[in-house]
């Protein structure tokens, strides 16, 4: 709920519309803001996600829950990260801003929701036939400090905007939504608090589902029942809702895509273990393996815009099907080739 | 006693294994370890959600779940 309504606060305060904190966008529009694409539009290196993987990492440290480990095949889970984002930004936003969109009186995110738990479905199908990445392994701290320390590097670049002869080394949207955020002070506090506070419930949009599922258990479900009811509310307060389907915020009306977009980023989350969120907060926690993910969620969303496979208001890029299909096929030859005995 | 090892495994297959162990011997006791906090609070919520007591207990860096019925 305290991250429903921090996601609208920050609306509120600059962000853009229904996308408070959305870890698929943000991440896309830090590749953004480093080069990795060209899309001048959705460029801003945005404090949230730092302050997510620090909050954790504090949290972590204080609880004693720092437990640096690596190793269990991480190159399937850049992979998995990878078409994630690609899945994602067909919809337009990770499970966190398809709430946010939802509990925002944005129609089009019933069809993403839907399959966003189709997508766990079928990972869930993987994961009960055998399905597993294998083990990690206990690894050096330092190891499991490298997703703080790099996030700490990008936070100094964020303060300091620093100038190169040829300009500022960051790119920086002139135009929305790249151009729209909140303060940096509020966003990274904001990242900080809501970074702690999932390091200590596990809050997991995808394990939610997954949790109903396969084990119908309710507890994190709750969870994103409190985002979408805090967000509603603020939203409500804020004079921020607007109920219907057409000329939503960054926001395409193309249910099919919707759809589909999310259940490949329904599937590469569960055969990952989390929701992007949660792999933000693993790599706080020292897991190497969440943050291979978070690079390969990065490349993905910076392939993504470079391509034309990510949507935009006006409809789906040209290379969208093309793309979630590979998407689609990589997942499932990953989810019935990796099976271990444990 | 039967010890399952759901050490360094990713979400949520600790819980899976414990849910399968759960639904094969149906009542008894065993015992299941892991290595994270939440793997240790799934598999509690798991147990209580199926009617089976869990104790926890820390061994060195592992934690170790006691699971009765």
């Amino acid at each position: 709920m305290v991250i429903g309504l921090i996601a609208v606060v920050l609306q509120k305060m600059g962000n853009p519309p229904n996308m408070g904190v959305c870890v698929a966008c943000f991440c896309r529009d830090i590749a953004g803001a480093l080069g990795f694409h060209r899309v001048a539009v959705v460029q801003y290196l945005r404090p949230e996600i730092i302050g997510f993987v620090l909050g954790s990492l504090a949290a972590a440290l204080a609880f004693r829950e720092f437990k640096p480990r690596a190793g269990s095949a991480p190159v399937v889970r850049f992979v998995l990260g990878f078409f994630a984002a690609v899945g994602a930004l067909v919809f337009l936003g990770c499970p966190w801003r398809a709430l946010l969109r939802l509990a925002g009186g944005d129609m089009n995110a019933l069809a993403g929701i839907a399959g966003l738990v189709a997508g766990i479905w079928v990972g869930i199908l993987f994961i009960k036939s055998g399905f597993n990445l294998g083990r990690n392994q206990t690894t050096y701290a330092s190891a499991g400090l490298i997703m703080p320390a790099i996030m700490l590097g990008l936070l100094i670049l964020a303060i300091v905007q620093p100038q190169l002869a040829s300009g500022p080394a960051l790119f920086s949207s002139k135009d929305p939504p790249g151009s729209l955020h909140a303060p940096l002070f509020l966003s990274l506090a904001a990242g900080l608090i809501i970074g702690m506070l999932a390091q200590r419930t596990r809050f997991c949009t995808v394990g939610a589902v997954r949790d109903v599922i396969l084990v119908r258990d309710f507890y994190l479900l709750m969870g994103v029942a409190g985002l979408v009811g805090g967000a509603f509310a603020g939203n409500l307060v804020f004079g921020q809702f607007n109920l219907g389907m057409i000329g939503q915020p960054i926001a395409h009306t193309n249910t099919f895509w919707n759809f589909t977009g999310m259940v490949l980023a329904g599937l590469a989350f569960t055969l990952a273990g989390g929701c992007p969120g949660r792999q933000l907060f693993m790599s706080g926690e020292g897991d190497g393996d969440a943050a291979v993910f978070v690079f390969g969620l990065l490349a993905g969303a910076a392939f993504a815009h470079n391509f034309g496979v990510a949507a935009s208001p006006k409809g789906i890029g040209e290379w969208t099907p093309l793309f979630v299909t590979i998407g689609l096929a990589a997942c499932i030859i990953i989810g019935l080739t990796m099976r271990k005995k444990i | 006693m039967e010890r399952i090892d759901a050490r360094g495994l990713s979400c949520p297959q600790p819980v899976v294994l414990a849910k399968n162990n759960i639904d094969k011997i149906a009542s008894g006791e065993f015992e299941i370890i892991v290595d994270t906090g939440t793997a240790r609070d799934n598999i509690s919520r798991l147990a209580e959600n199926c009617g089976w007591t869990a104790a926890v207990r820390t061994d060195g860096e592992d934690i170790v779940l006691t699971l009765k019925k």
